[in-house]
C-alpha cells in the first residue's frame, strides 16, 4: 500500500523541479545583459557608446524569447555582434533545457496521478447531494452506476484499473461521476473518495478480490459506522469475517442465486414477484416458465455447483451431478465426464430429467451443455450460469429458462437494499407467505402496473419529509391511505401506486395495508408504482395546498392577498355558527 | 557539510551584501550608487528566490516571502532608474536617485530579515 501523493504538494513539486532551469535562465539572461552593457558600440557620430541596462534588457528580452525584432538604438559594433551571437546560443540552450524539464514534468506519472487525485478530491468535496461510494467498476459496478444514474442518485467510483476508470467518462452518465484510479482497500483512498463525507449515504464494495472487499468493509465500519456497507463476498470465510465486523449486507452471488432457485422451485409466484420488484429500473421482466419438480442434473461441481446442490437438496429434488472429479459427498448420483457431450448427459439420464443446471466456470462450456441438453430433451428446464456480462448477446440468443449472471444478481440486490431499505423485510415476509397469496399479489400488481420494472420507494411520515401531512396528523385528523393516495390533479383518480408494506413506530408492521388503514406519524410506507406517482405523492405530502385538495376537494388560494381574503371569509362563516 | 546549504547561504548573504553596497552612500548622490551593483543585486536576489522554491517548511515559506519582497523592491528600483535615465526629461536627478535608493533600502531590510532567519535556522540546528 503506497500512500497517495498529498495533493498540496503538487505546486511545490513543480516548483522544486523547475528550480534548476529557472536559475539557469536567470543566469543566462543576467550574463547576456551584463555583457551587452559592457561591450562598446558606436553611435551615429562615431563616438564610443555603451548600451544602458534598460536597452540591453530590452534587446535580450526579444532575442532570448526568439521574438526577433530588429530595432536598436544604433547599429551594433563587431564586439557587440560577437557577444550577441554568444547570447543567442546561450538563450537557446536555456530555453531548450527549461522546456524539456517542463515537458518531462508534465508527462511524469506521479505528477499526473497527483493532479488526478486532486481533481477527484475537489469533485467529491463539491458534491452537495447524497452519493454512494462504489468501489470496483467491473461489470457489477457498471450496472450499479448506470442504475443509480437512472434513479437520479449520484455515485463516486474508486477502481484499481486505469482503463476501467477511463470508461466511466465514456459511459455518458447523466450526472458527473467522479472516478479515481487507486486501490480501494487503502483507507486513505476511501477517505479521499468521501467515505467520511456527510453526504455519503452508502458504501458498495464490489471488487473482484475478497480481501479488498473485506478491507473496505472494515474501513467503512471503523471510519463511518453509521453508513450502510454492502459487500460482495465469494467465500464463506470472508463473509463470516465481514459479519463479525458488523457489515450489514453481505452479498454472495452464488448463495443468492441458490436462494432464488430454491424460491422458484418452492413458490414460483413469489419468485416472479421478487424478480419484478428488484429488477433494474427501465427494464421489463420476462414472464418465465415455472421450474418443474422432478429429476435434475447439475453440470460442474465447483463453488457455484456446491451451492446449487445445497439449494436443490433443501427442496428435496433428486439430483445427478456431472463432473470430471468426484464430488466430496456421496449422497448424489455422480457421472464422470464432460456435460458438453451427449454421452455423459445420456448417462446422467437427460431423457427423463426435468431440469438441468449448466454451472461450470466457462461460459462456452455452459452454452454448449445447454444446447446439447436441449437437443436431447426438448422439454428440459435450463438454468444457465453466465460468468461474464460481455457474453450477453450469446446468452440472450439461447433463451434459457433461468439465467444466472452474478453481476446482475449483486446489482439487483444492492439497489434494492440501498434505495429502499424497507423492501428487504417485505420480501422476507413475502417468502413466508403461501403460494396462493403470492399469486394473488403478483396478479394484482402486474395487472395494474404491467411487467415493466416498477418504481419502488419508501416514504416516512415525519416533519422533514412530509410536513403537510405531519401537521394535519398532529392536529388530530384521521387520514386513511385510501384518502391519501389520490392524484393532486384530480382527486377522483387514484395515484398509480400501491402501499405494499407499512412499518409502524411500535415495531408493528402491516403487509398490504388496507385502504381504510389510518396513517400515523412515524409510519414508513413501502410503495410500488409508476415513476410519476412518486413525485405526485411527494407533492401531496409536502405541500399543504395539494394535500388539502386531495383530502377535502377544496382549492386553497395561493398568494398572500388571497389567503387573507379567504381567511376573512372563513372567519365570517365561523362567527355565524351557533355557540 | 551540505553543498545545497552552502549555496543557499551564499546567495542569501550575497544578495544582502550587494544590496547593502548599493544602498550605502548619500541618498541623493547618483555617483554613490553603482548601477552594476543594482543589477547584480537583482540577479542574485532572483536566484535566491528560486532556490527557496519547493521548500515546504514554515521557515522555507518565510524565506520565500521575504525574498519575493526584496525582488519586488529591487525591480521597482530598477524600473525607476530606467524611467529616470531614458524617459524622464530631466534624467537621473538627485530627486530620482533618492527614490531609487530608498526602494533598495526597503529591499535591504527584507534581505536583512532573510539573513536573520538563516542565522536563526542555523542556530536552531542541533547537529
Amino acid at each position: 500500500m503506497t500512500p497517495l501523493p498529498r495533493h498540496q504538494s503538487i505546486f511545490f513539486l513543480i516548483m522544486r523541479r523547475l528550480r534548476a532551469p529557472l536559475i539557469l535562465l536567470i543566469s543566462i539572461i543576467a550574463i547576456s545583459v551584463l555583457g551587452l552593457t559592457l561591450s562598446p558600440g558606436v553611435d551615429a557620430d562615431g563616438r564610443v557608446h555603451y548600451l544602458s541596462f534598460f536597452h540591453a534588457f530590452y534587446f535580450i528580452s526579444y532575442t532570448a524569447t526568439t521574438i526577433g525584432f530588429g530595432e536598436i538604438l544604433y547599429d551594433f559594433s563587431d564586439q557587440q555582434r560577437l557577444w550577441v551571437t554568444i547570447c543567442i546560443y546561450l538563450s537557446v540552450v536555456g530555453w531548450a533545457y527549461t522546456v524539456g524539464t517542463v515537458f518531462s514534468l508534465l508527462s511524469d506519472r506521479s505528477l499526473r496521478q497527483a493532479v488526478q487525485t486532486q481533481r477527484f478530491m475537489r469533485a467529491v468535496r463539491r458534491l452537495r447531494e447524497p452519493f454512494f461510494l462504489v468501489c470496483g467498476y467491473g461489470e457489477t459496478g457498471r450496472l450499479i452506476c448506470s442504475a443509480l444514474d437512472r434513479l437520479g442518485q449520484r455515485a463516486v467510483v474508486v477502481e484499481m484499473d486505469e482503463n476501467k476508470v477511463g470508461e466511466v467518462d465514456l459511459h455518458g452518465y447523466a450526472a458527473d461521476v467522479p472516478a479515481l484510479a487507486a486501490d480501494a482497500s487503502n483507507p486513505e483512498t476511501l477517505r479521499f473518495a468521501g467515505l467520511t463525507s456527510p453526504h455519503c449515504v452508502g458504501v458498495i464494495a464490489l471488487t473482484n478480490d475478497d480481501s479488498a472487499n473485506l478491507a473496505i468493509a472494515i474501513a467503512a465500519r471503523l471510519l463511518a459506522p453509521r453508513l450502510p456497507a454492502l459487500c460482495r463476498a465469494e467465500s464463506a470465510e470472508t463473509a463470516a469475517n465481514m459479519a463479525s465486523f458488523g457489515t450489514r449486507h453481505i452479498i454472495n452471488p452464488f448463495e443468492k442465486f441458490g436462494d432464488y432457485l430454491g424460491l422458484a422451485l418452492q413458490s414460483p409466484p413469489a419468485w416472479q414477484l421478487l424478480a419484478w420488484l428488484t429488477g433494474l429500473p427501465g427494464t421489463t421482466v420476462e414472464h418465465h416458465r415455472e421450474p418443474p419438480r422432478g429429476k435434475w442434473i447439475l453440470c460442474g461441481h465447483g463453488r457455484f455447483g456446491r451451492v446449487m446442490v445445497q439449494a436443490l437438496d433443501r427442496k428435496e429434488v433428486p439430483l445427478t451431478i456431472i463432473d470430471r472429479h468426484p464430488p466430496d459427498d456421496v449422497d448424489h448420483r455422480w457421472v464422470q465426464g464432460d456435460g458438453t457431450g451427449a454421452p455423459a448427459l445420456n448417462a446422467a439420464g437427460v431423457k427423463d430429467a426435468v431440469g438441468i443446471v449448466a454451472g461450470t466456470s466457462s461460459d462456452v462450456d455452459n452454452l454448449s451443455i445447454a444446447v446439447t441438453a436441449r437437443e436431447l430433451n426438448r422439454e428440459l428446464f435450463i438454468v444457465l450460469r453466465q460468468n461474464h456480462y460481455s457474453n450477453h448477446a450469446l446468452f440472450d440468443a439461447f433463451d434459457a429458462d433461468f439465467n444466472m449472471v452474478p453481476s446482475e444478481i449483486i446489482a439487483h440486490e444492492c439497489l434494492a437494499i440501498l434505495t429502499t431499505p424497507l423492501l428487504v423485510p417485505f420480501l422476507e415476509e413475502m417468502k413466508q407467505r403461501d403460494e396462493e397469496w403470492c399469486n394473488w399479489l403478483l396478479k394484482r400488481l402486474t395487472g395494474r402496473f404491467g411487467w415493466d420494472v416498477p418504481t419502488v420507494w419508501s416514504e416516512r411520515i415525519n416533519l422533514s419529509r412530509t410536513p403537510a401531512l405531519y401537521r394535519r396528523l398532529m392536529a388530530g385528523e384521521d387520514i386513511t391511505l385510501d384518502a391519501l393516495l389520490r392524484s393532486p390533479h384530480n382527486r377522483n383518480e387514484y395515484l398509480a401506486c400501491e402501499a405494499v408494506y407499512m412499518e409502524r413506530d411500535d415495531d408493528d408492521h402491516l403487509i398490504m395495508p388496507r385502504g381504510e388503514t389510518v396513517v400515523r406519524a412515524g409510519d414508513e410506507l413501502l410503495l410500488v408504482g409508476r415513476r410519476a406517482a412518486r413525485s405526485d405523492l411527494a407533492l401531496c405530502l409536502a405541500n399543504e395546498h395539494a394535500l388539502t385538495y386531495v383530502l377535502t376537494g377544496e382549492d386553497l388560494p395561493g398568494g398572500w392577498i388571497w389567503e387573507k381574503l379567504a381567511g376573512r371569509r372563513k372567519a365570517r362563516v365561523h362567527r355565524r355558527l351557533p355557540g | 557539510m551540505n553543498l545545497e546549504k552552502v549555496i543557499f547561504g551564499f546567495f542569501i548573504v550575497l544578495a544582502a551584501t550587494l544590496n547593502f553596497g548599493f544602498f550605502i552612500g548619500d541618498i541623493d548622490n547618483p555617483s554613490h550608487h553603482d548601477i552594476y551593483e543594482l543589477f547584480a543585486a537583482i540577479v542574485v536576489s532572483l536566484i535566491a528566490t528560486v532556490l527557496k522554491f519547493g521548500d515546504r517548511t514554515q521557515i522555507g515559506a518565510v524565506h520565500l516571502s521575504t525574498s519575493l519582497v526584496a525582488d519586488l523592491q529591487l525591480i521597482a528600483a530598477a524600473m525607476v532608474w530606467g524611467y529616470a535615465a531614458h524617459i524622464a526629461p530631466a534624467g537621473l536627478t538627485p530627486d530620482m536617485t533618492a527614490k531609487i535608493v530608498s526602494l533598495s533600502g526597503g529591499a535591504l531590510l527584507a534581505n536583512f530579515i532573510s539573513v536573520v532567519i538563516l542565522i536563526a535556522e542555523t542556530i536552531m540546528q542541533r547537529r
